[in-house]
């Protein structure tokens, strides 16, 4: 059941060293920023972060890697204009990283939050990123194997929820926080605002309580929003 | 009405041009997703009337041009995390339905950048591999084999001179035989079942072409 919880700390705690923690936002829109400046603050070491990117500028993900408390990223797209503390990290061999298609990214992490054992995707076949994967030729169509992503955390940023836990998200800023917060075994969500039951359209709801742990609510811009639009 | 001025066959097509081209090539009514660089231009070359509707893959159907000043919300980008605006009409989803889209079939065209393409069509743009450089992929392989339609925007030359169709890629590819045309400055190519076929070109005659390229064309 959904706890909403009075600061980020709190919502992050337990988190234990070696956990594989889901972390939401395409660059930096909807990236959770408070979130990961409290994984920070708990120091909590050897993490496995799976993200679309590898961090912006010098703040959230970037922040959480120049600490040091990432042993792995799996990510689609690390390389941007202002990715320059992962790829310093990376260069330096400090960091894994496992590269994986953005649409099969999403898509192991939805298959773990469903259940499904693995699937055939048609995605990489015939790239380097398919070698040494099982393959199938399905009604004349070349697939590979793929296999869930699954979570112990997921943090992730929405835009309003009820005290319930269902959420609603605010534009491209929805991304990755809908298959996150079904992937993983606890889901840590900060929102902007809280309402009470029945303060949401439950038509409009886009990630139904039944996947959220907990929540926190956090105001304020986030200091993403200064980098706007770089990288 | 405006009428835009049509191509000179005698000179090669600059930026503009190939992105205008292009945009004259998409059905009115597609659904289309642009890559990031050269393609990007291609929506201001879209007409409205067209009722053509951009896809952005970080979550948005009836994408709008970029944002400036004002109307930039850091919550609505585009996949080059550029601050963009919505249309009316426009829809956000989450990450898995916005690759079921192009995985599943329902996106008509898209339109790539590439290092190189070969023959069969072939893409490569993703990573050069170059020992140095870190990968990066985002959604070029997904968009490579789930469009109905790839089209690669490029010039057909590199910065050294050498062709960027080619028999065999030599960088590490996206997608195998995925692209359908290619729109360069020189010319545009149909990658069919039975090979290339040249649909025009410009400011180069096809024997020219087919000798700089080292490829036999097949009929249109």
């Amino acid at each position: 059941m959904a706890t909403v919880v009075p600061d980020a700390d709190q919502a992050v705690s337990g988190i234990q060293d070696g956990s594989t923690v889901l972390i939401g936002g395409f660059g930096p829109a909807g990236q959770p920023v408070e979130l990961i400046d409290a994984l920070i603050r708990s120091d909590v070491r050897d993490l496995t972060v799976v993200s679309n990117n590898a961090g912006n500028g010098r703040v959230g993900l970037a922040a959480l890697l120049a600490n040091g408390q990432v042993r792995k990223i799996i990510c689609s797209f690390p390389r941007q204009a202002d990715s320059y503390v992962f790829d310093e990290l990376y260069r330096a061999g400090k960091v894994a990283l496992e590269l994986v298609p953005q649409g099969n990214l999403a898509e192991r992490m939805r298959a773990a939050g469903a259940g499904i054992g693995a699937f055939y995707s048609p995605t990489g076949v015939g790239t380097p990123l398919a070698e040494g994967k099982e393959r199938r030729t399905i009604d004349g169509r070349d697939y590979v194997l793929e296999y869930p992503i699954k979570g112990d955390v997921a943090l992730i940023k929405a835009f309003r929820a009820d005290t319930l836990g269902n959420l609603v998200y605010r534009k491209t800023a929805r991304n990755f926080g809908p298959v996150m917060a079904t992937a993983a075994e606890t889901t840590v969500v900060q929102v902007s605002e809280i309402v009470e039951p029945g303060g949401l359209d439950p038509e409009a709801v886009i990630t139904p309580g039944i996947f959220v742990d907990r929540m926190v609510k956090i105001a304020g811009v986030s200091p993403l929003a200064a980098i706007g639009a770089a990288g | 009405m405006i009428t835009q001025p049509a191509f000179d066959s005698t000179r090669p097509l600059g930026r503009d041009d190939v992105a205008r081209l292009a945009a004259t090539d998409i059905p009115p009514g597609s659904y289309v997703n642009l890559g990031i660089g050269l393609p990007t231009g291609v929506a201001d070359f879209l007409k409205p009337d067209i009722g053509v509707t951009l896809h952005t893959e970080n979550g948005m159907l009836g994408m709008g041009p970029q944002a400036y000043d004002d109307d930039i919300d850091p919550d609505l980008i585009n996949a080059g995390k550029v601050p963009v605006t919505e249309t009316a009409g426009a829809s956000y989803f989450h990450a898995a339905d916005s690759f079921a889209m192009m995985r599943g079939g329902h996106l008509d065209v898209c339109v790539l950048g590439a290092f190189q393409v070969s023959f069969r069509g072939d893409l490569a743009n993703w990573h050069t591999g170059a020992a140095d450089a870190i990968p990066a992929v985002g959604g070029a392989m997904d968009l490579a084999i789930g469009a109905r339609n790839v089209f690669v925007l490029m010039t057909l030359f590199g910065k050294d001179g050498s062709p960027k169709l080619v028999r065999k890629c030599s960088y590490p590819l996206t997608a195998v035989a995925c692209v359908s045309r290619v729109y360069t400055d020189y010319g545009v190519f149909m990658i069919t079942d039975h090979g290339v076929a040249v649909r025009e070109t410009y400011g180069i005659d096809q024997r020219d072409l087919a000798e700089r390229l080292e490829i036999t064309f097949h009929d249109a």
